[in-house]
């Protein structure tokens, strides 16, 4: 087991450059991601070691670089592309939804259209307006894609890796605050399937669930909670579409309550989603309702109000709070 | 709009050759050409009107939820797909039946879409790669500037051998040269100098909406503005169609980066059968681009080079037939099961689909006599 410590932004540069290595017809396509390495460095020395036909400056045009990404797949490349933030994938919305997420349907499987979409996603940077925002929830509702995002470095190397071996398009979501705290990575094996949950954290009286940039948050606040005595299950969702539904139900047979939480605003989300499959699939075991901890139903507000806008560990421990005074 | 003096014709309306300055550099295209691929013209526009006429009587009886004519804009079609290699890939709207048609598409394979039974219907690598049908407007020609780019980069263009270097022509309207992603396409193809040939049918109508609402400045010259060698052709002229076609293609393949020919043609016909051009065009109009309808214009050509009586009774006939067959086959027509609608969202194995497929069957299976 070769075990290095290393951070997010590392770990998906090493997992890129793997997947390079060991499939030439992979390709990096985005804004700035050559010379610059991109605005976070994520493809840093990648344009010097592969070339300017490996790695793509693209003209600044979102449609453009998911529309010809499509017309690459055709030509039997596998394209990796960057959206350099997350405000800015909405340009991009008919490529990805009325047409990639459409073609290997209208194709009848004959064709298949293996893109992968990394945005960079959520809150925490300080950033100006368009560059804090959460929008899985638009590609999750979309039949035909697979969404995924990792909350460590050793998920991001490995879950990057195999989004690229995947012949299905997957939306990539980067949590931009998880980029540079360190982690362990394995760098030999994965150890979980890419589309599943996975329990982070063993607990017995209540379950809290989230992905991406939540997961942090919600080991914080279960190191809180036992130091007042209450034990959480910590589930890290990994992956949006599909839902790996299976541990999360086991998890809330055995707690008998559930807090999920997530960035993006709670109307009409994945959250949303899993509270009512939750409760269809484990109804008898819950002691309280599923609640949620959700960015609000607003436009992501100017940097300064973001510390109120955020799900923190308090709001989450509020939840558990209220849970448990079922 | 209508013609202007940029205008390439190598045919006059009256059937005869242009020879002139601009024209001489095309017509050893068109000398090069025999007599067999002559009148193999006039078959496809000949038989693709027939169908035309077929497909929208089926319509109005019922048999299809719409049909989209392609009447007037044969010519435009018939000459730039003849002048295609078998590597090239086309990428069309949904307008380009008889480009599927010279591809290898089975016919009914479009009725079947406007019949409400697919939303594709065929393999782009079994018809000459022809690919599907494309319903957002100009959303194929940044798919088709992918492809291109993929030529470019794994080398499989540019090499100098005709027979194999590759190109990719798309076609698209004139309403659809305001989309974004057309504009998104072009700065592509120029930046990455990638063999896409930009075929623009302006047919001078988006649905209702005149090709002057769109443009201010004839539609080449937007070609022109990203870098682009761009001509105007007349689009009822299916000489000038083939040979600018084929020398704009060749000058890709042979590592020349993008082109843009603008075709000017006329939607002689309704934009589908849901619409209704009485209540916004001028006949007037209609008249003009009537007396320069592609299809005569040809004839009178190929007449005045001694095509046979036989030759025309004989084209007549095909399109008939394949007017009865397609008519036959579209009643013959039955839905796909509904579980095909599961089948392929996903590449890869999905349980979601594969439980909720098994759900509707188990449901279906509920009611007296099976499927609802």
């Amino acid at each position: 087991m070769t075990i290095e410590s290393m951070s997010m932004a590392k770990a998906l540069n090493l997992g890129l450059k793997k997947a390079m290595t060991e499939n030439e017809k992979v390709i990096l396509m985005g804004e700035d991601i050559g010379a610059l390495g991109g605005v976070f460095r994520i493809t840093e020395h990648l344009q010097s070691e592969f070339g300017q036909n490996r790695v793509l400056d693209t003209p600044l045009a979102e449609s453009g670089i998911i529309g010809t990404a499509i017309g690459l797949a055709m030509g039997g490349f596998r394209p990796v592309c960057e959206i350099q933030f997350d405000g800015f994938v909405y340009p991009a919305f008919d490529q990805i939804t009325s047409q990639l997420a459409k073609l290997t349907s209208r194709h009848d499987g004959k064709t298949t259209f293996p893109i992968v979409i990394r945005i960079p996603f959520g809150g925490h940077i300080g950033a100006v307006e368009h560059h804090q925002e959460s929008p899985e929830t638009y590609f999750a509702h979309t039949a035909g894609l697979r969404v995924i995002s990792p909350s460590n470095p050793h998920d991001a190397y490995w879950m990057i890796q195999e989004a690229i071996q995947s012949d299905d398009p997957v939306i990539f979501l980067e949590p931009k605050s998880r980029y540079w705290p360190k982690g362990d990575v394995d760098l030999d094996a994965s150890g979980t399937p890419l589309y599943s949950t996975r329990v982070v954290r063993e607990g017995t009286d209540l379950t809290v669930a989230g992905y991406g940039p939540m997961v942090s948050v919600l080991l914080q606040a279960a190191d809180i909670a036992a130091e007042e005595g209450t034990s959480l299950e910590v589930i890290d969702l990994r992956s949006l579409s599909p839902i790996d539904y299976a541990p999360v139900v086991a998890s809330v047979q055995k707690t008998g309550r559930l807090v999920v939480a997530s960035e993006a605003p709670g109307h009409v989300s994945v959250m949303s989603e899993v509270a009512a499959t939750v409760t269809e699939q484990a109804f008898y075991s819950l002691e309280a309702p599923v609640l949620r901890v959700a960015g609000f139903d607003v436009p992501f507000p100017p940097a300064k109000l973001e510390a109120n806008y955020l799900p923190d560990v308090d709001r989450v421990l509020e939840a558990v709070d209220r849970s448990l005074a079922y | 709009m209508s013609y202007t003096d940029a205008t390439i014709q190598l045919l006059s309306p009256e059937g005869t050759l242009v020879e002139n300055d601009v024209t001489a550099q095309y017509l050893p295209l068109i000398s090069a050409l025999t007599d067999e691929q002559l009148l193999e013209f006039h078959r496809q526009m000949v038989v693709i009107r027939r169908f035309d006429v077929e497909a929208a009587n089926l319509q109005r009886q019922g048999h299809l939820a719409l049909w989209i004519p392609s009447l007037g804009q044969e010519a435009a079609q018939v000459g730039s797909g003849s002048a295609l290699r078998p590597q090239d890939h086309i990428f069309p709207t949904y307008r380009q039946h008889v480009v599927a048609r010279m591809r290898g598409v089975d016919l009914i394979k479009v009725i079947e879409m406007l019949r409400g039974l697919s939303h594709g219907g065929w393999d782009p690598k079994e018809v000459g790669n022809f690919h599907l049908y494309s319903v957002v407007l100009g959303s194929q020609t940044l798919h088709a500037t992918g492809v291109a780019m993929s030529m470019t980069l794994d080398g499989s263009t540019g090499t100098g051998n005709p027979e194999t270097d590759g190109a990719v022509l798309t076609y698209f309207g004139d309403g659809a040269s305001s989309q974004g992603d057309v504009s998104e396409a072009l700065v592509f193809a120029a930046s990455y100098q990638a063999p896409t040939l930009f075929f623009l049918e302006n047919n001078h109508w988006a649905i209702s909406v005149p090709v002057s609402r769109q443009s201010r400045t004839p539609l080449y010259k937007r070609g022109e503005g990203f870098g682009i060698p761009s001509v105007q052709i007349d689009g009822n002229d299916v000489l000038a169609s083939y040979a600018v076609t084929k020398q704009n293609l060749d000058a890709a393949r042979a590592g020349g980066g993008p082109r843009f020919i603008e075709a000017l043609t006329y939607r002689m016909g309704a934009h589908t059968t849901s619409d209704d051009p009485t209540k916004y065009r001028d006949e007037k109009d209609l008249d003009f681009w009537t007396a320069h309808d592609p299809v005569p214009r040809f004839e009178k050509f190929i007449r005045a080079r001694g095509a046979s009586e036989a030759f025309f009774a004989d084209i007549k006939q095909e399109g008939d037939d394949l007017a009865a067959d397609i008519r036959a086959r579209t009643i013959a027509l039955t839905p796909p099961p509904a579980s095909s609608m599961f089948a392929h969202v996903y590449a890869e194995a999905s349980e979601l689909m594969q439980t909720q497929a098994a759900w509707l069957a188990n449901y279906e299976s509920t009611f007296e006599g099976g499927a609802a």
